[in-house]
């Protein structure tokens, strides 16, 4: 059982590690397009002009 | 100010003028760099997005070009001056998309950001559940096994210290509701919600503190997380609703020319031109004032204001109307109303009348919050008085009871049983071509008994097509189709469009409101009407177009109105569905009598005003039907607020897709089935959530004023009926058995 007291506050860390990151996309604008997100990545940018 | 905004002719040709005076949307950002923001027309794919912003990448100074295809909206940033934006929209004008400026911080910004705090209370009390539960789990299976006190005592402190910060943050939406419910003496959803997860969360505290076996952390998380799902959703659904509507308010309001004494042109909304002002209108731009046309020579496409399909030749003295379309000729206009005292802006007061009496709807979630919120709390309270003072039993055991009845009752499934439907639904609608605009829309939709439908645009194509038999000498077609491919006249397309190979003739010289003509080494060729042929009146009717040739007899081509494709097995599905069908139209009765024979109507109108519509949906309603309004012209937009709900092909003109509470894409009426089946099945589906709901509180409320509910039972039953709800919604994501399915 003496496992628990650094097992569970380094699941938790890991946790809030995955929930800062969502907080973060959410912040710097990842989910404002998400239609066009999927259709940017069929866009060739580096066309020869 | 940049010649651009002002020149007529810059972008007429393709009928996307940047008619806007774009001074008042630049923003200064300093170190010489400005942005603006667009609304973009006629953006659908990728494609169309990789296109402007490679067009504009393409223009020197531009720092930054984005295109958001969920809004249809672009951001704009370049450096120099702050008039280049006019060259920029130009450039993307040219392309053939609209452009129209907006103000990023006068669009209903609040709204988006109450949908962004939502997302992250959810996230959080997501993280906070998943984890809390975790150690739930482990205390309860401690329960059954040998779980030390000292363990479980611990397990609840990591609990709290997840769970009491995450409700604080998580909880604020509705907490800040109940609050203000309460502030004005109302109860509403809120208010208990709040109330259980407040109580659970310090109850369960206590009960941490002073090392008691069961804690409600847990509950109070997992019933926030499932509450904001509910929410976030519902929240989604009308912002989306909203935006549509937005943006067809904002694409209504173009900019007119007015030509000062001096002779200077300049760019004015509509709603400050004055009366006596003159105005100048490009040839294919929408008028935007009545008046008295000056000098200038056009045909004026009205069908917008009457119905009528077929453009009218006008000239000198003639009255032209705000909100028709300007044909092949630059008129100038003398103005006798702007703004309020227009035609336009008269339809416009007529249909917010009619949606002022249209009896404010209210949603069905609504009306059950009104009678949940009371009869819970009366639970709760008598849960506790009840066990304290007849039961015997301190309060604090009372008050834990009562505290697992307001948690166990908390509207988890009532939340979650309409929003999760709405989505699916709207979600599946908007993959057959149909955008809902009004949250409200799909529950209106499921009640309608009487479909009303309008004929120009509607029921018909709203194009004129060269009648079959017409097409007899295919060589004098194919030579006129090549004249008309010189010109912009609806009959002069529909001649390109029966013959798309005919070469596009060079040197045709267009006379406003009459033909075309071109000379030819054999003499001159004529395209147009009657007397620009010079052919005598033969007596017959419908439109028509002359082709002369020099030695040769002149030839008519005639033009019919073509149904939609669909309309007559949509007509017929409709009345086989039990749906009564009518037909209004501002048309000649003797056309509307035609069109109804073509598709089986029994009742229809001719000849029918704005207002005459209305006072035909105001008789339907009297007689207790619920009646749906197809209609797409702005005569029609009165009608479309009037009915109890409507519905607008996107060929619409934009007022009318305002007033409409959907809207409908493509050249079929199969949508209009569809959405009708759609909502039908999503009201029964919502009846069947609420069922599943109610079932379930049935049920639980004993078992919690019994007293006989742990945290167990609690995590199990709300998340077995939440799931249970959300299962029951996704039903209506599977495709239909068939009926509704017609190709």
């Amino acid at each position: 059982m003496d496992g628990l007291i650094f097992l569970i506050p380094i699941a938790l860390f890991l946790g809030a590690v995955g929930l800062g990151a969502f907080l973060w996309a959410l912040k710097s604008g990842q989910f404002e397009d998400m239609d066009g997100a999927a259709e940017r990545i069929l866009h060739d940018d580096d066309e020869p002009s | 100010m940049s010649p651009d905004g002002t020149q007529p002719s810059a972008g007429a040709t393709n009928g996307q003028r940047g008619a806007f005076d774009l001074g008042p949307f630049v923003r200064v950002m300093g170190e010489g760099r400005h942005t603006l923001d667009f609304m973009v027309e006629g953006v659908h794919c990728g494609g169309c997005v990789a296109k402007i912003e490679r067009a504009l990448a393409d223009e020197p100074g531009v720092m930054r070009a984005r295109v958001n295809l969920s809004t249809r909206r672009l951001a704009l940033e370049w450096s120099g001056d702050a008039a280049r934006g006019n060259a920029l929209a130009n450039a993307v004008s040219k392309l053939g998309y609209g452009l129209v400026p907006y103000d990023p911080a006068r669009l209903a910004k609040a709204d988006h950001d109450e949908e962004k705090t939502l997302l992250r209370a959810m996230a959080v009390a997501g993280f906070a559940a998943a984890n809390v539960m975790l150690l739930s789990v482990s205390i309860w299976a401690g329960h059954f096994q040998d779980m030390g006190p000292a363990t479980r005592s611990l397990m609840h402190w990591f609990s709290a210290l997840i769970a009491l910060p995450a409700i604080l943050y998580a909880g604020r939406p509705f907490f800040r509701s109940a609050w203000n419910a309460l502030k004005v003496r109302r109860t509403n959803m809120d208010v208990p919600i709040s109330l259980a997860v407040l109580l659970a969360g310090a109850m369960s505290l206590h009960e941490t503190i002073v090392g008691g076996p069961h804690a409600y952390f847990d509950s109070a998380v997992t019933l926030l997380f499932f509450l904001l799902v509910g929410r976030f959703l519902d929240r989604r659904a009308r912002g989306r609703a909203r935006q549509a509507g937005e943006r067809l308010l904002a694409l209504r309001a173009r900019a007119v020319t007015v030509i000062e004494p001096d002779g200077l042109r300049r760019s004015l909304p509509p709603e400050s031109v004055e009366a006596g002002m003159t105005v100048l209108v490009a040839a294919g731009e929408r008028i935007g004032v009545d008046g008295q046309v000056l000098s200038g020579v056009s045909e004026i496409d009205q069908s917008l204001i009457t119905g009528e399909a077929m453009p009218q030749a006008i000239g000198e003295g003639a009255a032209v109307f705000a909100g028709t379309l300007n044909g092949s000729g630059p008129l100038t206009v003398r103005v006798s109303g702007a703004g309020e005292d227009t035609l336009l802006a008269e339809i416009a007061r007529l249909m917010e009348a009619a949606e002022q009496r249209r009896a404010k709807y209210v949603a069905l979630a609504d009306r059950v919050a009104r009678l949940y919120a009371p009869v819970v709390h009366s639970l709760a309270l008598a849960a506790f008085l009840g066990w304290w003072l007849l039961g015997g039993v301190a309060w604090q055991p009372a008050l834990l009871i009562a505290v697992a009845v307001l948690v166990i009752t908390c509207p988890c499934a009532l939340g979650l049983a309409v929003p999760a439907v709405q989505v699916i639904a709207s979600g599946r609608l908007l993959r057959q071509g149909v955008l809902l605009k009004s949250a409200t829309a799909l529950e209106r939709f499921a009640q309608v008994d009487t479909v009303v439908f309008d004929k120009t645009g509607t029921l018909t194509e709203g194009v004129p097509v060269l009648r079959v038999d017409a097409t007899a000498d295919a060589g004098a077609l194919r030579l006129a189709a090549s004249l008309a491919g010189a010109s912009r006249h609806p009959l002069a397309r529909a001649l390109v469009r029966a013959e798309p190979d005919a070469p596009v003739a060079e040197g045709v010289t267009e006379t406003a409101g009459l033909g075309l003509s071109l000379e030819t080494g054999a003499g001159e060729m004529r395209l147009g009407s009657r007397v620009w042929c010079g052919v005598k009146e033969t007596g017959e009717i419908g439109p028509e177009l002359w082709f002369a040739r020099p030695g040769r007899k002149p030839v008519r081509f005639a033009f019919v109105e073509r149904l939609r494709s669909d309309a007559v097995p949509a007509v017929a599905a409709l009345k086989a569905r039990g749906f009564a069908v009518e037909l209004l139209s501002g048309d000649r009765p003797a056309t509307v009598a035609s069109i109804a024979g073509e598709l089986g109507i029994e009742v229809w109108r001719g000849g029918q005003s704005p207002a005459d519509k209305c006072a035909r949906l105001s008789e339907l309603a009297v007689e207790g039907r619920r009646v749906l309004m197809v209609g797409d012209g702005l005569n029609d937009a009165p009608a479309l607020a009037a009915a109890h709900v409507s519905l607008s092909p996107s060929s619409a003109a934009d007022l009318s897709q305002t007033a409409a509470d959907a809207v409908f894409q493509g050249d079929r009426l199969a949508p209009v089935l569809e959405t009708l089946a759609t909502a039908r099945r999503a009201g029964r589906l919502v009846g069947q959530n609420f069922g599943l709901a109610l079932s379930y509180n049935l049920v639980a409320i004993p078992v919690a004023v019994a007293g006989l509910v742990t945290p167990l039972i609690a995590a199990l039953a709300m998340s077995a009926s939440s799931i249970a709800v959300i299962a029951n919604a996704l039903r209506l994501a599977r495709r239909p058995r068939k009926p509704s399915e017609q190709r």
